[in-house]
């Protein structure tokens, strides 16, 4: 990169790099600071805390509300991922491999759903859910969660199911494997990774919504984090329970980030995919 | 593949994207109907009694409110104060990972950070920063000002948020693209004497043209959907509503499925504006690269 590039590029790259680590980091030690600080101390308007106490994460987590709502996010998320990718599979499957009419159709009703606005549908489903009983239930979240997923889920699929070498199953099979071993030892060993990016792509959709968790559930039976932080309530009901939130937050936010970062290179393939390939 | 089609296998094609195809119709399609359909009653659940048909008569109301005409406003500021801005952070920020070796891991893995946190999680971290009683930012810049109380003030922290949270991803979409421009192209108008700032202009960014309209197209839409940040920090106070908010108050709050139904079709429409003028408009595609 520097070879052609002098002492004061090379710095004005350096520096560059330092705000960009310090730009994305700044709001996240913020709210970590925040939620060791003891109650005396969080109105003290100091960015780091001067001493520390866990006092928030005990408050949070005797309560009955954020478990709950923890156990909620973790179930309907999983759910979710597993039936999204499950459907987008066979999907993206058929749209690589085979050929019928229609196939540009079902590409084209994943990218208007891409662009879909959820706030269009909560009215109907609102309605539609409380009919059918499935408001403030876990499946009431799964559906909608699966079905604005699988845009994302059936593109990243078919990005990296065409990078897959089809023919070597043929070929496992010319060397005298059963069907099953040629997929289980040469095909599915192929396209794990991009199943993987596409679990956690949808996985991370389905943790951070708030739209839907807001409109369509009312209790602790099926309230995700993301609505219970939002409803928090405290003591007193003009005061907001800073320190609670921001505990909150963080518990919610250490897992996804090291998944995140754990995977960093297929997340950042799997968010390119398709979306500008030459 | 051989260009036939076999009847087995238009068979089974349809098979296995029909699962797909039913749970994107069930969940978005007839519920995008039903919407029209409500949007033509007076349907308000605490009178379910008083349902009747009244033609177009909400979205008479809806369009003759100075509510909807100044969220409509509220979300267009907010979306295109945000896409301008994480259009030029992002290709910074795209520029810079493209180049850096100094530390390359630690830049990439700390981008996807704000990408991986709750939007209601970042909006709450800004808020309390903002907050004039807890947070740091006005002892920082040694103001005293309740930034969330005001509406332009208000704007502005919505604004930071949300360039926050999503100018890593508009950042990858760009850093894709510019893996994409010849380095050769770029060494021959080096030697051609153009500068830096020529190279980019000249070179870069007109191969990077459709990279920069999809990136454009998806964070468009996505942020005049904006929901969470506005309703985590202003609650739509202050005159903040965006047309998302007024869509939620007005089904859920309010529980008036009628004249919620009727913003509910008007905001599908914009999108649809929005996405037909980028096409039409700017000539940005999808479909080259990816269905073949």
């Amino acid at each position: 990169m520097t070879l052609h590039g002098g002492l004061l590029e090379r710095l004005f790259w350096r520096a560059g790099t330092l705000l960009v680590v310090v730009y994305a980091l700044l709001p996240v030690a913020w709210i970590v600071s925040l939620s060791l600080k003891p109650a005396a101390a969080l109105n003290d308007r100091r960015f780091l805390p001067r001493t520390i106490s866990l006092e928030h994460y005990r408050a949070i987590f005797s309560d009955a509300q954020f478990p709950a709502a923890l156990w909620n996010s973790i179930g309907i998320a999983s759910i979710a991922t597993v039936l999204s990718v499950l459907l987008a599979m066979f999907a993206a499957y058929a749209i690589v491999r085979l050929r019928f009419r229609g196939r540009q159709l079902v590409l084209a009703a994943a990218l208007s759903i891409a662009m879909f606005p959820p706030v269009a549908v909560i009215g109907p489903l609102f309605e539609l859910w409380r009919t059918l009983g499935l408001y403030d239930t876990w499946p009431g979240l799964i559906l909608p969660y699966m079905t604005f997923t699988l845009p994302l889920a059936i593109w990243t699929l078919a990005a990296f199911f065409r990078e897959i070498p089809w023919d070597l199953d043929q070929a496992a099979r010319v060397d005298g494997a059963t069907p099953l071993q040629a997929f289980r030892y040469v095909i599915a060993p192929l396209a794990a990774p991009g199943v993987f990016t596409a679990a956690i792509l949808v996985f991370i959709f389905a943790w951070n919504d708030f739209l839907f968790a807001a409109a369509l559930t009312s209790t602790n039976a099926a309230r995700t984090v993301p609505a219970a932080i939002a409803f928090f309530t405290g003591s007193s009901r003009f005061e907001l329970p800073t320190g609670s939130i921001a505990a909150a937050s963080v518990v919610v936010t250490l897992p996804v980030t090291l998944l995140v970062l754990l995977f960093q290179r297929r997340i950042v393939a799997g968010l390119t995919a398709g979306a500008v390939k030459g | 593949m051989i260009d036939r089609r076999d009847p087995a296998e238009e068979r089974l094609g349809w098979l296995l994207c029909l699962p797909s195809v039913m749970a994107m119709l069930l969940v978005t399609g007839y519920p995008i109907l039903y919407a029209v359909w409500l949007s033509l009653f007076r349907y308000d659940l605490r009178f379910p009694d008083q349902r009747a048909f009244v033609g177009l008569a909400n979205y008479a109301s809806v369009l003759t409110s100075e509510l909807w005409w100044e969220s409509l406003f509220n979300t267009l500021i907010i979306t295109l104060g945000s896409v301008a801005l994480e259009l030029v952070l992002g290709m910074l920020l795209a520029l810079v990972m493209h180049r850096v070796l100094f530390l390359r891991r630690t830049v990439r893995a700390s981008v996807l950070v704000p990408y991986a946190i709750i939007t209601v999680v970042a909006a709450l971290a800004w808020k309390f920063a903002f907050d004039p009683v807890t947070g740091f930012v006005d002892p920082w810049f040694g103001v005293e000002r309740a930034w969330l109380a005001e509406r332009w003030s208000a704007f502005l922290v919505i604004i930071l948020t949300e360039v926050w949270k999503t100018t890593p991803f508009m950042a990858l979409l760009l850093l894709a693209g510019l893996t994409l421009v010849p380095q050769d192209l770029l060494d021959a108008a080096r030697v051609d004497g153009a500068n830096a700032v020529q190279r980019f202009f000249r070179v870069t960014l007109p191969l990077m043209k459709n990279a920069v309209l999809v990136a454009l197209l998806f964070r468009t839409l996505d942020a005049f959907r904006l929901f969470d940040t506005v309703f985590v920090q202003t609650r739509g106070a202050q005159g903040t509503e965006t047309v998302s908010i007024v869509g939620y108050h007005t089904l859920v709050t309010r529980l008036n499925l009628g004249l919620g139904a009727a913003v509910s079709v008007l905001i599908f429409a914009c999108v649809v504006a929005i996405a037909v003028l980028f096409v039409r408009g700017f000539g940005a595609s999808f479909t080259t690269e990816e269905h073949r």
